[in-house]
């Protein structure tokens, strides 16, 4: 019997035994969409949390003042924790390294803005246009803020939920904000949440540096967002910033750069653990998937035994029944992986219809081991009651003695 | 053409040793025509199923066409099954989710015949036995007595020297079963060795030499005329 005609009878059985081959093809489905499914929801939360904290790109490095350190002993006489960072140090600093593209001060607190008789008590965030560019931060309206610090005009980009508040159906371009005791033109409009530091900045406004200095009475800069040239190694530049930042405060290194690295890293552990969780669970809906294959298996070629009887009195050798019932497992183990696969490419499509914003994937180990493990478990779990049949004596077989 | 000496087939039963086959002492020449009868558990089927190199004897010696048969590997009584011999059952066993044409043509398919000439003498043999407008038909959708032409089809496509036949008439109707004994008393006219096993006393007496078992012996061997 050749390859061909092997084929060709397992195609048969196949095909005209409907209701068999169809139970076994969806038990076969069910297992590989599971496991794609489950390991694209981890990678999908997997994802989703880089996502919420990548708000910092890669290239991006914030420096704040103070150090992480612990200290003993008797506190500062001052009474101060650490020396201010000021715009004007940012300026020089910016100037001696090269490698700093962009660099955006933001000074932050809260105040009351109102606009006729509205008003709301929301966040201000002090900093000039090198923020959401660095952000990546999209207008819906209007222009960005001016990048020079030294620009003093009062300017302000609002957020859209407190535009909605503050300006419900007008045009928001143009118009005049108090911020406090100051008067404010909205220059553009913020789209989407922008979430900073982990606050939502629908809710807030963006204001001139020189504005919230004012507002806040206060030189100093809560944070310094530094873009960098990623070309030159991050940790060379970091230590550079260092010791730029160190010159200026009389060689004392009182500031703390944090690269998004470092707090990515942090969630690493967790993700790991969540991956292999996820994995486990997909390897456990194979293995019952693997069962199903096997119990079906067992009880086909049991309702077939008269059929084997019958192929070896007509002179089928035992390795020929043998590949026949293997070969029929493994064709339909395949054809079920394949519409396993299709079944969850339809179903994440589906998600990422209804869920945007959750980006569910399969990843690639996944869908390769999944369909692998079915064809394997088939043609394994086949393998046990195929060699039983194929060793049968005909007239035991015929006669089901 | 078939020497059978001092074969024994002992089965278990329960906790009961059965001799299906008692020191059975056979001839067979090319081209006879035997009937074997015999009340059931007379061993007459287990007969038919030493012959065909279905099962194996216990001791004794089975030559066929001056081989050896009983200390052959399986492989080669499966090569010997499938060239020389060809089987009629009672119950047709063919395969319900082929058609016709597809189970007389599965002894070539197993034994690596080419798809045209598998259909070249598939279509001369169902031609023969009246059958080749049912050769796209499940065996469901045939009559007993198609089913069983269908099954003697399959016997005889790979040109055996031996047909056994186990009460082929058993599940058939009168007129199709004479039908089908026709055509198995053409095949024989025809050269083909002949062993029928059956219940039935008139088929019994058609065939020129007629056993009669009873617990595993040959009781009687006649040759009537």
């Amino acid at each position: 019997m050749n390859l061909l005609d092997k084929l060709l009878f397992c195609w048969r059985s196949v095909s005209r035994t409907r209701l068999r081959s169809m139970m076994l093809l969806l038990a076969m489905a069910i297992g590989v969409c599971s496991v794609v499914m489950l390991t694209s929801l981890g990678e999908g939360a997997r994802n989703y949390v880089m996502q919420e904290f990548a708000f910092l790109g890669k290239d991006v490095l914030v420096m704040f003042p103070g150090r992480n350190e612990t200290t003993g002993g008797l506190p500062p006489v001052t009474g101060a924790a650490a020396r201010n960072i000021t715009l004007t140090e940012t300026l020089r600093l910016q100037r001696a390294v090269p490698a700093i593209l962009k660099v955006a001060p933001v000074i932050i607190g809260s105040t009351l803005v109102s606009h006729g008789e509205r008003g709301r008590e929301v966040i201000v965030l002090g900093t000039t246009g090198a923020f959401p560019d660095i952000r990546q931060m999209s207008l819906d309206q209007g222009r960005n803020l001016h990048l020079d610090p030294g620009h003093k005009d009062n300017e302000c980009l609002v957020g859209s939920t407190l535009l909605q508040e503050l300006l419900p159906n007008q045009p928001a371009i143009g118009q005049l904000l108090r911020v406090a005791d100051y008067r404010c033109r909205v220059v553009g409009v913020l789209s989407g949440r922008g979430d900073a530091f982990g606050m939502d900045l629908s809710d807030s406004v963006l204001v001139s540096i020189s504005l919230a200095q004012q507002l806040f009475n206060t030189d100093s800069l809560f944070r310094v967002l530094l873009q960098v040239n990623t070309q030159q190694p991050l940790a060379a530049t970091k230590k550079r910033i260092e010791e730029e930042m160190a010159r200026l405060h009389q060689n004392e290194l009182d500031v703390t750069i944090v690269s998004p690295d470092a707090m990515l890293a942090t969630f690493d552990q967790i993700l790991t653990i969540m991956t292999l969780a996820v994995g486990g669970i997909g390897a456990i809906s194979l293995l019952v998937a693997g069962v199903l294959v096997m119990n079906l298996t067992i009880i086909n070629t049991s309702q077939r035994t008269p059929e084997i009887g019958l192929l070896k009195a007509l002179g089928a050798a035992e390795q020929t029944v043998l590949q026949l019932i293997l070969w029929e497992a493994a064709l339909l183990a395949l054809a079920g992986a394949l519409t396993g696969l299709l079944a969850s490419a339809l179903l994440l499509t589906l998600a990422s219809v209804l869920w945007p914003s959750f980006p569910m994937q399969p990843p690639l180990w996944a869908v390769v081991a999944a369909t692998a493990t079915a064809v394997l478990a088939a043609l394994l779990f086949a393998w046990v009651p195929a060699r039983r049949a194929s060793r049968l004596s005909p007239i035991h077989a015929l006669y089901r003695r | 053409m078939i020497e059978l000496r001092q074969l024994c087939k002992t089965f278990v039963l329960g906790d009961q040793p059965v001799k299906a086959l008692d020191t059975i002492d056979l001839s067979i020449g090319v081209g006879e025509y035997i009937s074997v009868m015999g009340p059931s558990g007379s061993g007459k089927s287990t007969l038919l199923n030493m012959i065909g190199l279905l099962d194996r004897p216990d001791s004794g010696s089975y030559t066929f066409e001056n081989a050896e048969t009983t200390t052959m590997s399986e492989p080669q009584r499966a090569e010997l099954r499938s060239q020389r011999m060809g089987f009629v059952f009672q119950a047709y066993h063919l395969i319900p989710r082929l058609t016709a044409r597809e189970n007389i043509e599965l002894p070539m398919v197993l034994g690596r015949v080419s798809s045209a000439e598998r259909q070249r003498r598939s279509q001369e043999v169902m031609e023969r036995l009246g059958i080749a407008d049912r050769s796209h038909h499940l065996p469901k959708q045939l009559s007993g007595g198609q089913r069983q032409r269908v099954a003697l089809a399959r016997a005889i496509i790979c040109k055996p020297a031996l047909l056994l036949a186990d009460e082929p008439t058993g599940n058939l109707d009168s007129h199709s079963g004479a039908e089908v004994v026709a055509l198995l008393e053409e095949l024989n006219r025809d050269g083909i060795t002949l062993l029928v096993v059956t219940h039935d006393a008139d088929l019994g007496a058609r065939a020129r030499r007629q056993l009669k078992m009873l617990d595993g012996r040959i009781d009687r061997d006649l040759t009537p005329g």
